[in-house]
């Protein structure tokens, strides 16, 4: 397969999620804050928080509106670059993005409607209610989309039918409830939460620094903060889930996101570092470090649970040999490539066996299938080299996310004593780090996203499917052709949208009617 | 009751000040969505092969193939 071809493919798909991804975390994370304010409007009946939830929902509407159907995009590009793997996949698949698009998209597109319009047409109750089940129905459809994206990290609850060269799902709360979904899904929408809470106190200092709207911004400040804070203290909690999982399930991803060639007991975790450009070879003498700072045996404790475990590393999973969870040596790349060889040519067997109608030739291939449809995958790997992904972009991104991640703890504990003290609106300085900390939110997002998918590469689906067997037989320039109008496309709408919401905000809140 | 329903969609729809021009976005991006790229540069690969059987054979000799190519 065309190599160019592969990584257009990728370029392409790697786009249109991430523009998707612009929009997403702000409508989950700010979708809440608009509906912790608008209960305390009805608990305490204060006009104010009305008047304060209403601006933020109108920046949530300009938010949604734009991003509407960008997700759409992928699931265009499943049917036409990627229609191997969609057909592989699309009994797994089909559940979920049914339910998403059925019961997650309709309760949302309902409820909206009442949220916007229903102001002064339903009673409070009905009209919080609303808001609260539009949050919860976008809420919802994140988590059938991560279901389906925990299953390709680490599929599971599925048998695969030789005869419909499909994967079918046996056990649908195995793919629902897995404990990768689980963690990727509080982990993505705390994420979202956080940027929601970094984007309301950044628009909240821009006023503050105008010198306008002093008591919207500095209450909207305070719930910014306090939500912010309680979504990153889950946020730590999550990740270290996350890690686990990764550690278990995708221990090449791990040991690119540390940057981790040699295995050892007691492995320490980077907390900063320097990559060597030199190192091009997996197994070259180069050191991988120019310089790194590390937190003795905290890769251990966080990967295994034990401070002395063993973590392996790039060399040791390509080369096999060491000792697993069970006590048996892991296998080497080489061998994993032999098994799924032997599973792909099950698979020609079998196939071809049944079209002879000799079901005896056909029983022992789907034997061996089965046996070896663990490593199906590694049959389409030509060299070892291949199953390591990107380790200085996987590297860079996880620490960027993990660093950004600890200074927005920093920065909602700041602005939460700021606000109660009364400090806030007397600190330009801690004004600007707000405003400009936006865009280190979505910087955030994305870069949790880049550890993702970049680092699980060259897997679509993790052992079973990698990209250059997913991806349908195009012409390498059709796919160049839609990226770059993809590219002119999303341009236009972001211009769009930055110039909307920047109007709106200026525009600002009808606050000042009211005396808080 | 649908009739209530039916003139608050319209009561909101017409209310609309800044939501005018969002509406304007989206069905704008709908309409580039579906009937320009779902149309012209996005079709269903496999929609070539007629029966599920043919899908089935096609992508089976690519699982298959792709394995042996270089």
């Amino acid at each position: 397969m065309d190599t160019s071809l592969v990584d257009w493919s990728r370029a392409q798909f790697a786009l249109t999620a991430m523009y998707h991804w612009l929009f997403v975390p702000l409508t989950l994370g700010l979708g809440v804050i608009q509906a912790i304010m608008e209960t305390i409007y009805y608990k305490t009946g204060n006009a104010f928080w009305k008047q304060t939830a209403q601006f933020w929902m109108k920046l949530f509407g300009i938010n949604f509106a734009i991003g509407v159907a960008t997700g759409i995009i992928l699931e265009f590009e499943f049917g036409t670059n990627w229609s191997n793997y969609s057909w592989f996949v699309g009994d797994i698949f089909g559940a979920p993005l049914a339910i998403e698009g059925i019961l997650a998209f309709f309760m949302e597109a309902t409820f909206i409607a009442i949220m916007f319009f229903g102001w002064e047409k339903v009673s409070k109750r009905f009209h919080l209610l609303s808001t609260w089940l539009t949050i919860a129905g976008a809420t919802l459809s994140a988590l059938w989309i991560l279901i389906a994206n925990a299953w390709m990290q680490f599929p599971a609850g599925m048998h695969f039918n030789p005869d419909t060269v499909r994967n079918e799902m046996v056990d649908f709360w195995a793919v629902a409830l897995s404990p990768v979904a689980i963690n990727k899904f509080c982990h993505t929408v705390l994420s979202g939460w956080i940027e929601g809470s970094v984007f309301v106190i950044g628009v909240s200092s821009w006023f503050l620094l105008k010198k306008r709207e002093k008591s919207f911004a500095l209450a909207s400040i305070k719930v910014g903060a306090v939500f912010g804070l309680v979504a990153s203290i889950l946020v730590l909690w999550t990740g270290d889930g996350s890690a686990y999982q990764v550690a278990q399930k995708q221990p090449m991803k791990l040991a690119a996101m540390e940057g981790l060639y040699e295995g050892t007991n007691g492995a320490g975790l980077t907390a900063i570092g320097v990559l060597n450009p030199d190192k091009t070879k997996y197994n070259d003498s180069a050191e991988p470090f120019i310089f790194n700072i590390e937190i003795p045996k905290m890769l251990s404790l966080l990967a295994e649970r034990d401070a002395d475990a063993y973590v392996p590393g790039i060399v040791n999973l390509i080369e096999g040999g060491y000792p697993t969870r069970d006590g048996t040596p892991a296998l080497s790349a080489a061998e994993k490539m032999e098994r799924g060889k032997t599973a792909i040519q099950a698979l020609a067997t079998y196939r071809q066996a049944v079209k002879e109608k000799d079901e005896v030739a056909a029983q022992q291939a789907r034997n061996q299938l089965d046996e070896h449809f663990a490593y199906f995958g590694y049959g389409y790997i030509q060299n070892p080299e291949e199953l390591i992904p990107p380790v200085g972009l996987t590297f860079y991104s996880f620490h960027l996310m993990v660093l950004l991640g600890g200074y927005f703890i920093l920065l909602f504990i700041v602005a939460w004593i700021w606000s109660v003290r009364g400090w806030f609106d007397k600190s330009a300085w801690l004004q600007r780090i707000s405003l400009w900390s936006i865009p280190l939110a979505y910087i955030a997002g994305q870069a949790g996203w880049i550890v993702a998918e970049v680092g699980r590469q060259p897997w679509v689906i993790q052992d079973i499917l990698p990209a250059s067997a997913s991806i349908s037989n195009l012409s390498t320039s059709a796919v160049q052709t839609t990226f770059f109008l993809f590219l002119f496309l999303f341009t236009v709408l972001l211009v769009a949208e930055i110039g909307i919401m920047v109007k709106a905000i200026k525009k600002g809140p009808k606050i000042i009617h009211y005396k808080s | 009751m649908g009739w209530r329903i039916i003139s608050f969609y319209l009561e909101g729809f017409r209310e609309m000040k800044l939501g005018k021009t969002l509406w304007l976005i989206i069905l704008l991006k709908l309409f580039i969505l579906f009937f320009v790229l779902k149309l012209f540069f996005f079709p269903d690969y496999l929609a070539q092969f007629g029966e599920e059987a043919e899908k089935e054979e096609y992508v089976s000799n690519e699982l298959i193939n792709r394995a042996s190519m270089p």
